[in-house]
């Protein structure tokens, strides 16, 4: 027998206590009303879902479910960025899911030094993405000539070729590292995600960086001009952003690095 | 929302390799599924068991194969 009825908090991010508006009229995932717990100072942003549609095995399916997922992140993502425009927030990863709303105190009660160092780091800051793409054709290095019979040739062609194609990519994964370099020396902190692969990037060329910096809101354009100078030798670059601190607001690892 | 389509992404969107609504969530779903704060333990119901980039990964890859029409 199923028990349509059950629900779950689902959470979306915590801040600290602010005079500022809350979240009335605001809604989150599957059009449920958005409100705040509030526990020392801290406030949670979350919704009552049903646990039909946000519990661990119906979820093991929606999530499966691109215009789901699409949706569902939309929704987290909106209420995400609501609340980031007024007060430093902590967002929280997609479909965290509580039994209930005092699971959702004891959290903010169990972590509260740990939130308030996150919310420390990244008060008066916010997030830019950086990708970069190499166009190898530029990059890659010519060919060497041949030389002897035509099978040497095209043994040494081919291992020529390998050559150069192994040294492009390494040229390639030390120009990555050296624009992350550069963007974080401008940033109070910085993270590397995993490089899209081609299919979903929507660019032929391969991506060598996909990156996340956490900027000061009086370096923003400082930033944003060492970005504008990444451009050239086959390498080109797409901003996003600004973004709420997704990528900096692991409890455990705080990613200063 | 504040996060700007890719001009360029945007561009080849339109030629049909996929559509920048998908490129945007692309970067969303990295920093919604890779980043944010991570509660583990028992007091979520949760899915901590499951691989949600790779899953988001293998269903947003489907999308655009369905998209260019590959089979």
């Amino acid at each position: 027998m199923t028990h349509v009825t059950d629900t779950g908090t689902y959470l979306y991010a915590v801040t600290q206590e602010s005079p500022s508006p809350g979240p009335e009229g605001l809604r989150g995932v599957a059009g449920t009303a958005v409100r705040t717990i509030v526990d020392e100072g801290l406030v949670a942003y979350v919704s009552t879902v049903p646990l039909d549609e946000f519990g661990a095995e119906p979820l093991r399916r929606s999530m499966e479910n691109l215009e789901w997922l699409g949706e569902t992140a939309g929704a987290h993502h909106n209420v995400v960025e609501e609340v980031a425009e007024q007060r430093p927030t902590a967002p929280v990863r997609l479909v965290t899911v509580y039994r209930g709303d005092d699971q959702v105190r004891e959290l903010l009660h169990e972590r509260h030094d740990d939130f308030l160092d996150v919310l420390a780091h990244i008060a008066g800051r916010r997030e830019w993405g950086v990708k970069a793409y190499i166009d190898l054709s530029v990059t890659e290095a010519a060919p060497a000539k041949s030389a002897g019979g035509p099978g040497t040739a095209y043994l040494k062609k081919r291992q020529a070729g390998l050559r150069s194609r192994e040294e492009a990519w390494r040229q390639a994964a030390a120009r990555a590292e050296e624009l992350h370099v550069t963007l974080s020396s401008v940033a109070a902190a910085s993270h590397r995600h995993r490089a899209q692969d081609p299919e979903l990037s929507g660019r032929k060329e391969p991506m060598i960086l996909n990156g996340a910096y956490l900027v000061d809101g009086d370096r923003d354009e400082v930033f944003l001009r060492a970005v504008e100078k990444l451009r050239g030798e086959g390498v080109d670059v797409e901003l996003t952003g600004p973004w709420a601190p997704y990528s900096f607001t692991d409890l455990e690892v705080r990613g200063d690095g | 929302m504040t996060v700007e389509h890719a001009p360029r992404g945007a561009a080849l969107a339109e030629q049909g390799r996929l559509p920048s609504e998908r490129v945007a969530l692309v970067d969303l779903l990295d920093r919604l599924l890779a980043g944010g704060v991570v509660v583990s333990g028992d007091l979520v119901l949760s899915i901590a068991d499951i691989d949600l980039v790779r899953i988001s990964l293998r269903v947003l890859i489907m999308s655009v194969r369905e998209n260019l029409g590959e089979p």
